[in-house]
């Protein structure tokens, strides 16, 4: 953790961990930034909303078949960390992206990169469930047949079925397709907005506190179910609750006011957290 | 007022308890609220009294309008008149003086009448539409020809007048229109009843006349319709799209802000203006035919699209932001997000926008002034290049019109074009009311 510590930020006093845990700085990230098989990596991100700088070069990687969970106070910057990685920050017109961010070696701030087939590749769940105002068939499949992913109609109804299972929700809608997408609940509505990310086959799925406006029972069905589509993608989630990071992520990271103050593994992040301010959040001392 | 924030129950007797002072204030409070409900109220009862005299007035001015008087004939249709030759040749029934045919009648029916003031005088209670009544006869049935039928023949303004009551039958001879021997013949007619007032067809299928009993306003609607039609087809498309542009892919600069104060101002401009810039650059630069639907509709698309780009921008503000994030977090592009997603749910209001647009559109009558719409037309036009006129220009002529059958007919006209406009601002209503929150 150290050498890597030493590699980012040149430094090459040596540190014991005593010292370490008494950092109130806001320097170098402490712990591993790396995954063991990262599908996007971030090095030297900045983000600016017109003067005022909202993250402050943080290097990160989103590793496959694991589920990194940001947390941090309000208004630290993981939500803003997070659109960049499908660059919904390009929306904003006052927002401005530095730095590099890899999705499978490829780089993805370049102005040249074609944003639509990315945000196919890198699919967001937002945190109010935002289901079109269409049947829940047309919400699925409104991905795919823009993209031209399937061939005829019998496949994109595979596909439908296919993305509703996975999801979770095919059981509970499938006499029902044709109805809007708006009339579910608010569990089911996340769901069905999970569902159309993953009929697009992304590599990568973020999500953006995506349980904070459902009850604890929905809240548990959608763990359940980041924990399934754990197998197949690579997760990045922002969440308020740390009972929740630590219940469904298996790296942690945690931010404060833009910097990236400490990565690591979940459990020791939650047990043996290695710098101050991870400490005292953890622990409830603000935020 | 007491600095203590939170009332004293407890030491109540010499101290005056915040609660006190609010109940102090109530009765001021709310005599200034019923003071300001009264004055609401007196607002809208004296916008809806002045919008019900209006109606009244124009209604019983022009109820009558819908009623034409007829007079029955025992029409002889002698051979050697209409076609003497016997061959039946269209042209020779085309042509014939069928006059002659209701002047026979006429003598017929009032053989005493022999002096020859007397004869034009009885000939011109008939309208000179009469004879081409007789002729449409003739024309859709050659035997006809040598029979003799009884037929109901448009009477003359003035008949018609009299038998509406609108000419005062009290007054001397010599201040009234219609002398007394008119008069003892319509009673004679009246009597054997074979005067009546029927339903005045002509009125919806006519185009317009110097003869009040002959003109119609098919000529008017059908140049309404033909002009409003254009008028979506070029307006519709381009405020939708100029709407589209600002809001969504308009960078925010100076020149935007511009463009903006510009549609917002634009709206202000006076109708006649617009009619001064068709005359300059359509009919002189670009040579577009005068007096036609086409020069009418490029004149009102420009009046029409203020109204319709900035409802337009209202509708598509109004669609939350959250669908067009989730269109282009499956990977939409921005026109994609904006035609799949946000224009249909926008659409309603869009479409609210651009009814109003065509209400105001329908009642301008300045800007087609000047483009050469007010010309006497009496064809009912066939196309978008066939000279035309619109309602409002119509109703216009008509009240310049001396004539006192005019007036009925020109507060006829105003009540179709109020139906209309009525029948649009509802549609609107209703629209907008049905597709209101459907998400």
């Amino acid at each position: 953790m150290n050498a890597t510590a030493e590699a980012l930020t040149g430094d090459t006093g040596a540190m014991s961990a005593a010292d370490l845990s008494n950092r109130t700085d806001l320097g170098a990230t402490v712990g591993d930034v790396t995954a063991k098989n990262p599908r996007m990596v971030c090095r030297a991100v900045d983000v600016y909303y017109g003067d005022k700088q909202a993250i402050k070069s943080v290097n990160l990687d989103i590793g496959h078949n694991e589920v990194i969970s940001m947390i941090g106070p309000s208004g630290c910057g993981k939500s803003t960390f997070l659109r960049c990685l499908n660059r919904m920050n390009d929306t904003i017109p006052a927002a401005r992206v530095t730095g590099s961010i890899k999705l499978d070696g490829r780089e993805i701030l370049d102005k040249g990169i074609d944003v639509v087939p990315l945000r196919a590749q890198v699919g967001m769940v937002f945190q109010k469930p935002n289901p079109f105002p269409k049947s829940i068939y047309e919400n699925v499949a409104y991905g795919p047949r823009i993209h031209g992913i399937t061939n005829s109609k019998a496949e994109l109804d595979a596909l439908v079925e296919t993305s509703l299972t996975k999801a979770g929700l095919w059981k509970e809608v499938k006499d029902r397709l044709g109805e809007p997408g708006t009339g579910l609940s608010g569990g089911q509505q996340q769901r069905l907005c999970i569902a159309r990310t993953i009929a697009v086959s992304p590599e990568v799925i973020l999500m953006d506190e995506p349980c904070s406006a459902l009850d604890p029972i929905a809240t548990a069905v959608i763990e359940e179910l980041i924990d399934e589509l754990r197998e197949n993608y690579a997760i990045a989630i922002v969440t308020h609750s740390m009972q929740q990071a630590a219940r469904v992520s298996q790296r942690t990271a945690y931010f404060h006011l833009g910097d990236l103050v400490e990565v690591g593994e979940t459990d020791q992040i939650f047990t043996n957290p290695q710098h101050k301010l991870t400490e005292d959040y953890i622990t409830g001392r603000f935020g | 007022m007491n600095s203590a924030a939170a009332p004293t129950p407890a030491t109540g007797g010499a101290d005056k308890r915040v609660i006190d002072y609010v109940n102090a204030s109530l009765k001021r409070r709310y005599a200034a609220e019923r003071r300001f409900r009264a004055l609401g109220l007196t607002a809208v009862a004296l916008g809806l009294l002045f919008v019900t005299v209006l109606f009244v007035d124009i209604v019983s001015k022009g109820y009558t309008a819908f009623q034409q008087t007829y007079i029955e004939l025992a029409i002889v249709f002698d051979p050697e008149v209409i076609d003497p030759e016997g061959r039946r040749d269209p042209e020779a029934l085309q042509g014939a003086d069928y006059a002659k045919l209701v002047r026979a009648a006429l003598k017929a029916q009032f053989p005493e009448v022999t002096e020859r003031q007397d004869v034009r005088a009885l000939s011109a209670i008939m309208s000179p539409g009469a004879p081409q009544q007789l002729q449409q006869m003739v024309q859709a049935d050659p035997g006809l020809i040598g029979t003799t039928r009884s037929v109901w023949l448009i009477a003359n303004d003035d008949v018609d007048m009299v038998a509406k009551g609108q000419i005062d039958r009290d007054l001397p001879e010599a201040d009234r229109r219609v002398d007394d021997r008119t008069l003892a013949w319509l009673d004679a007619l009246t009597a054997k009843g074979q005067l009546k007032k029927g339903f005045n067809t002509g009125f919806f299928t006519n185009g317009d006349s110097r003869e009040p009993e002959l003109a119609g306003i098919a000529g008017a609607l059908a140049g309404t319709f033909y002009t409003l039609l254009l008028t979506l087809s070029f307006a519709f498309p381009i405020g939708v799209g100029a709407a589209l542009y600002l809001e969504e892919f308009a960078p925010k600069n100076r020149l935007t802000d511009l463009i903006e104060v510009n549609i917002n101002n634009l709206a202000a401009v006076p109708s006649i203006v617009f009619g001064l810039l068709g005359l300059a650059v359509y009919i002189n630069l670009f040579g577009v035919p005068r007096s036609t639907p086409l020069v009418g509709a490029l004149v009102l698309t420009l009046m029409t699209l203020p109204i319709i780009i900035i409802a337009s921008r209202a509708a598509l503000k109004s669609v939350p932001p959250s669908i067009r994030e989730a269109a282009l977090g499956v990977g939409a592009s921005p026109l994609q997000a904006q035609f799949h997603h946000v224009i249909p749910l926008a659409m309603p209001g869009m479409l609210t926008g651009a009814i109003l647009g065509m209400a105001h559109a329908l009642g301008e009558t300045a800007p087609l002034l000047m483009i050469g719409m007010i010309a006497f037309i009496v064809d009912v036009p066939q196309g978008f290049t066939d000279p035309a006129t619109v309602l409002p220009v119509q109703i216009f002529l008509w009240a310049d019109s001396p004539e006192r059958a005019f007036v009925e007919r020109t507060s006829a006209a105003i009540m179709v074009l109020l139906a209309f406009l009525i029948t649009m601002n509802l549609t609107a209503v209703l629209l907008r009311r049905r597709f209101e929150r459907r998400w």
